[in-house]
């Protein structure tokens, strides 16, 4: 089953960190991806640029509406993402509990859609 | 447990007791839970199966202890789930009773329990729960919930509606089959070993604890030859297996007090061990029902004063006649006649049936005439 494992953690945390720490935390990223490879786990991950830099669009009445900023102004915001493959809901919470933002912030595990066509191929 | 109170009260009597007139409470339970009428049967494993489809998810692979219910328990319990759903999923689910039964007893709307048991199938379904023992390294912190649903499912099965018959042996006997396959699972786990004693002493008493009418025996008034002394010692091994691992709990508590119920002789229990078993229980898993056998415990150890405090610090069971009952009675063998009727007066008040208005009626007329002489 495919779950996407949606990153939260507060958007001024990550600069208020020394450059020790944001390396030390960037490590245990790339552990992480490393070892969801190893286990032929990951289907894919990113990180995403702060969300002073999202755009929201909205179609309204066949009308292009856009707002500067995220969707919802909230205290967390969305920073990154991975798609995993796991067995069961217990596998893929062991991995969200790997995140480093897991312990400041919070990952919402939520299990992605498998449609027919995509199932065959 | 009300049958125990209403009974104990008329054993009571109308005289200080030199030998108080001994009566148990069943097990207290967590929660007040109204008398269920049910005639199904448990659920066989054809049936157990069609409600696995109805999850429409595939039995995993069995590990050592290959049992669907007790999958579906630690499914039912996963922490994934709301904790308000866990309980009626596995009452609904492993135990077969209906929406409508397990909306009553925990006074939830039907459909919004109805509700409640849909969302959680769908979510562990799609979002791919599993139906599995947990491994090692989460079963313990697994446990609670499942232990709860097993004592819960226990105390179904021993304190059936009356009128069709006290007891369902057929719900006692899977609590205590999954405790004991539980126990095998994790022997070194204290309270998993302290819940299967408590069932086993329990469920001793099954045979003599119902009469011909299918009304509640006391424990003072039961044919003795009738409880399963076997099942008493085996209680009694692995409770004594379980305090040896010297980390106490709710279960070993209760299966200690339900110990010296069956090892003492008919008036002889030992009600101040008891009433102090009932203080542990209050600190471990306090509850205002607790507090009320605990009142009781120690009134039954000769100390009526002390147990009225208790009483009057319980908080939540201001509507229960029951309470109010107890305090009459208790106000009455110290002399207080004048709050003794007040009290019997708001009991008959909060009574829900007529047999038990008249019996508080009684009660009331006995003290009103005693202070006028």
């Amino acid at each position: 089953m495919e779950y996407m494992l949606l990153i939260y953690d507060q958007p001024g945390r990550w600069g208020s960190l020394a450059e020790e720490e944001r390396n030390a935390e960037y490590e245990e990223y790339f552990a992480l991806s490393r070892e969801l490879r190893e286990r032929k786990a990951l289907v894919s991950s990113n990180e995403l640029e702060p969300e002073s830099t999202a755009t929201t669009v909205r179609v309204r009445n066949g009308a292009l509406d856009l707002t500067d900023g995220p969707f919802a102004e909230t205290k967390e915001a969305v920073g990154g993402y991975y798609v995993i493959d796991a067995d069961s809901l217990d596998e893929a919470v062991e991995w969200a509990a790997k995140i480093p933002s897991a312990r400041t912030g919070a990952v919402e595990v939520r299990p992605v859609v498998t449609h027919e066509a995509e199932v065959s191929a | 447990m009300q049958d125990a109170f209403e009974a104990a009260l008329a054993r009571w009597g109308d005289d200080p007791p030199a030998n108080p007139g001994a009566w148990i409470f069943s097990t207290a339970r967590n929660r007040a839970i109204d008398r269920l009428r049910r005639d199904r049967t448990l659920a066989r494993k054809t049936e157990l199966l069609a409600r696995l489809q109805e999850l429409e998810v595939t039995v995993e692979e069995r590990g050592a202890l290959p049992d669907e219910r007790l999958e579906l328990i630690f499914a039912c319990c996963h922490p994934a789930l709301d904790t308000e759903v866990r309980i009626p999923l596995a009452l609904r689910l492993v135990c077969g009773l209906t929406t409508a039964e397990i909306a009553r007893a925990f006074l939830v709307p039907e459909p919004t329990l109805a509700q409640r048991l849909v969302r959680a199938k769908r979510k562990i379904r799609t979002a791919g729960i599993p139906l599995r023992v947990p491994p090692e390294h989460l079963l313990p912190e697994r446990l609670t919930s499942a232990l709860a649903v097993l004592y819960l499912t226990f105390n179904e099965g021993y304190s059936a509606a009356s009128g069709d018959s006290l007891v369902r042996p057929e719900l006692c006997d899977e609590a205590i089959r999954l405790a004991k396959l539980l126990t095998a699972l994790m022997p070194d786990e204290a309270e998993v070993l302290g819940l299967l004693a408590l069932m086993l002493l329990q469920d001793s008493r099954r045979a003599a604890r119902s009469g011909p009418d299918g009304e509640l025996v006391l424990l003072d008034d039961q044919d003795r030859s009738l409880w399963d002394r076997e099942r008493i010692d085996e209680g009694r091994r692995i409770l004594e297996r379980a305090l040896s691992l010297r980390r106490s709990g709710r279960y070993q508590l209760q299966a200690a007090i339900a110990a010296l119920h069956a090892e003492g002789a008919p008036g002889a229990t030992d009600w101040r061990q008891i009433a102090a078993l009932y203080g542990e229980l209050a600190r471990v898993a306090p509850s205002p029902v607790v507090e009320l056998n605990r009142a009781v415990a120690v009134a039954m150890a000769g100390a009526p004063d002390d147990a009225l405090t208790l009483l009057d610090r319980i908080e939540g069971l201001d509507e229960y006649h029951l309470l109010h009952a107890t305090r009459a009675d208790l106000l009455r063998r110290v002399g207080r006649d004048d709050e003794a009727r007040a009290a019997y007066a708001r009991a008959a008040g909060l009574a829900r049936n007529a047999a038990e208005r008249t019996f508080l009626e009684r009660r009331l007329a006995a003290v009103s005439g005693v202070a006028g002489s």
